[in-house]
């Protein structure tokens, strides 16, 4: 059998749930491909497996998966991941979220879930835009872009996820985008095998909406704009700021070992019980 | 020869009796965000749990308190919350979704006086409508009210035992005079009480259907992890959890909601009937008032005032033939309440004319004391 014949067997639902609600050429279909190549790698079971999402075009995913998949409310994803890692914690608890979901309405919850270094994996897919409800600005719009609610352009600043995430304490931070799908494969995999926070932002594409009113072209060029802007942390390293003005990094952007929450809080245990002295 | 029983005499407030409640019904995790009057819940709970290797976790806002609630609750913990009115309101998107994907979870709510930041340290009854529609959308919900620091480790026990026996979200409203409140009360550990866990599907996985319509609305509900992957969604879900707008799936799946709470009303309906069966004059009343209820009835009695009452510790669903009852058998109820008149509605709206419905409202922080019951039953009787 082909490779993506058995991951497609092993790991998408076959009841009910196709054909999905993506729009052709969206950039989540690259991302999903990803995510199951680099879970099968993990050799967790499917049972082991819990996959966690809010809610907007990335929120949909889980539903097409054969894991645990729970499809939480708009930007809660994390808190509803906290509790179940801390209730189960040999589960692998991963998080799908979109921009709007991180960073907007869920982004007092990402900073504080990297601050605690919970282990979960975050995985957002940055299309620059609220895709679910027809192209709104999100937090991580560019300055100047338009948007169905900057018909005039966007004169509020982005976020960058990654840094945003390295500030606040995730111990794995990598970024890729659609168009590099390989590197995705390999970002998910060493954020998987990661204990503690761990996030990859996925610069994605949403055609549709942001391309269409920004007069980006096809999901193609959309892609090849991905490729033109990208540098990887290592050549970036050799580049002077001038040459790195409109580009983005992409690659691993932390990876540092620090103590996660529930090994933490297993020492709360021990103290509680008496069983070790503070 | 006699068996020895554990007896604990304690003197306790009532967080910290509902703290007990918790833990003798199996709650194992705790999350929340302190607020007055319930932080005493969480500083106790902080202690107590990581002692029987639970968890406890101090979140970002309440928003997440509940959100991490749900979460441990579908990994097979018993999970509990606890907040005031302002994080009650920035609970209620989620209590909805605890309803819509069935996870029990227990959610206590110090009352204080409001809107907004209000009466931090003062009673209040004001959000027994909220409790009732906080979240948006229809459904059903159970919301216990103690008034007694015996119930509130009763009631806490039950809230538990029917989160788990109909997996729903239940509501336990304590006010501030209750929760902070001392009074003694008896626990016996090796007293008989009954202590509810979720039913776990016996079938193998590829038969478990986790939304099924069972005659008891209630489907069995396999933990993530157990071997039984599903989906669970806020979204209208067909029988296999799958996210559907086919008017054939919804119609049936959000009647069942309300089946399974209105199927069981009559496990689910607590009060008590003080003298209620000769009394012209019934008092309805629940929470810290209740109270004075009983104080206002006995003195009442002592002046040749035939006054009974009706303590509602089910809030919702609303104890409807209870209040019916009394309704039919006196000339006068009334229904004190520290709020504009929330109960008093619903008492009002089954009244059928038989007696004469009389409110007490008090907004001002303070507790309605026996003194004003009677005084409103001579101005009206
Ligand atoms: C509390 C709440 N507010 C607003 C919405 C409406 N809403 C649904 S998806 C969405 C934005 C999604 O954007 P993003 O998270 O970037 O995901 P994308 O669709 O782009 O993948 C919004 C605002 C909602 N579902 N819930
Ligand atoms: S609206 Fe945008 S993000 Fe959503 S599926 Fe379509 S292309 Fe993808
Ligand atoms: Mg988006």
């Amino acid at each position: 059998m082909a490779e993506i014949t058995r991951l497609i067997h092993e790991y998408l639902r076959h009841d009910k749930k196709f054909p999905h609600v993506w729009c052709p050429g969206c950039g989540i279909g690259i991302m999903l491909g990803a995510l199951i190549r680099a879970i099968d790698k993990t050799g967790y079971s499917k049972d082991d497996i819990v996959l966690v999402s809010g809610i907007g075009c990335t929120g949909r995913l889980p539903v097409y998966v054969d894991f645990n998949t729970l499809h939480t409310t708009h930007g809660r994803a994390l808190t509803f991941a906290t509790g179940i890692k801390l209730a189960k914690p040999r589960l692998k608890v991963i998080v799908i979220m979109g921009d709007g979901d991180a960073v907007a309405i869920g982004g007092n919850h990402f900073i504080h879930a990297a601050r605690r270094n919970i282990d979960l994996t975050a995985i957002i897919v940055n299309n620059n835009v609220y895709g679910m409800t027809g192209g709104q600005y999100s937090p991580t719009t560019p300055y100047g872009m338009k948007s169905t609610t900057t018909i005039y352009s966007n004169v509020e600043h982005a976020f960058n996820i990654s840094e945003l995430a390295v500030t606040a304490g995730a111990v794995f931070v990598g970024r890729g985008t659609v168009y590099h799908a390989k590197l995705l494969d390999s970002l998910m995999e060493k954020a998987f095998a990661k204990v503690g926070f761990s996030v990859v932002e996925i610069i994605s594409h949403c055609h549709t909406q942001f391309g269409r009113l920004n007069r980006m072209g096809t999901a193609v060029e959309m892609m090849q704009w991905q490729r033109d802007h990208s540098v990887t942390v290592e050549k970036a390293a050799q580049m002077k700021a001038e040459e790195l003005k409109d580009k983005f990094k992409i690659g691993v952007l932390v990876d540092r070992e620090l103590p996660a929450y529930q090994d933490e809080y297993e020492k709360v245990r021990k103290w509680a019980k008496g069983t070790e002295k503070r | 020869m006699k068996k020895k029983v554990q007896k604990r005499e304690l003197l306790l407030q009532g967080n910290e009796a509902v703290v007990e409640g918790a833990l003798k019904a199996g709650c194992n995790f705790f999350a929340g965000y302190p607020i007055t009057p319930a932080t005493e819940i969480s500083e106790i709970l902080s202690v107590r749990l990581p002692q029987l290797d639970g968890t406890f976790i101090q979140m970002e806002d309440e928003i997440a308190s509940i959100g991490a609630v749900i979460g441990a609750s579908l990994a097979g913990a018993k999970a509990m919350t606890a907040t005031s009115g302002p994080g009650f309101s920035l609970m209620q998107e989620n209590i909805g979704f605890a309803v819509i994907a069935e996870v029990p979870c227990v959610i206590v709510n110090a009352m204080r006086g409001g809107p907004s930041t209000g009466l931090p340290t003062m009673p209040s009854q004001s959000d027994v409508m909220q409790a009732r529609w906080g979240t948006h959308g229809d459904h059903p919900i159970i919301a216990l009210c103690p008034s007694t620091i015996r119930e509130c480790y009763d009631l806490t026990i039950k809230a538990f035992n029917y989160s788990e026996k109909f997996r729903v979200p239940v509501l336990l409203l304590v006010d501030e005079v209750v929760a902070h409140m001392r009074e003694k009360i008896t626990i016996y550990e090796d007293e008989d009480v009954e202590i509810f866990n979720r039913v776990k599907p016996t079938v193998p996985p590829e038969w478990y259907i986790p939304f099924e319509d069972t005659p008891k609305g209630v489907p069995a509900m396999a933990n993530f992890g157990d071997g039984y992957r599903y989906h669970v969604t806020g979204l209208t879900h067909d029988i296999r959890g799958f996210p559907t707008s086919r008017p054939d799936e919804i119609d049936p799946f959000i009647r069942r909601l309300f089946r399974k709470v209105s199927q069981n009303f009559a496990d689910i309906q607590i009060g008590e009937f003080y003298q209620t069966d000769d009394a012209d004059i019934t008092i309805i009343a629940y929470g810290c008032v209740a109270r004075s209820a009983r104080r206002a009835a006995a003195d009442g009695r002592e002046r040749g005032l035939k006054v009974g009452v009706l303590k509602m510790n089910t809030i919702w669903p609303f104890m409807r033939a209870s209040v019916e009852k009394v309704l039919r058998t006196s000339k006068v109820v009334i229904v004190p309440e520290m709020n504009m008149g929330q109960i008093s509605r619903e008492v009002k709206r089954v009244n059928k004319g038989d007696a004469k419905v009389f409110t007490i409202n008090k907004v001002d922080g303070k507790i309605i004391t026996p003194q004003e019951i009677l005084s409103r039953i001579k101005e009206v009787y």
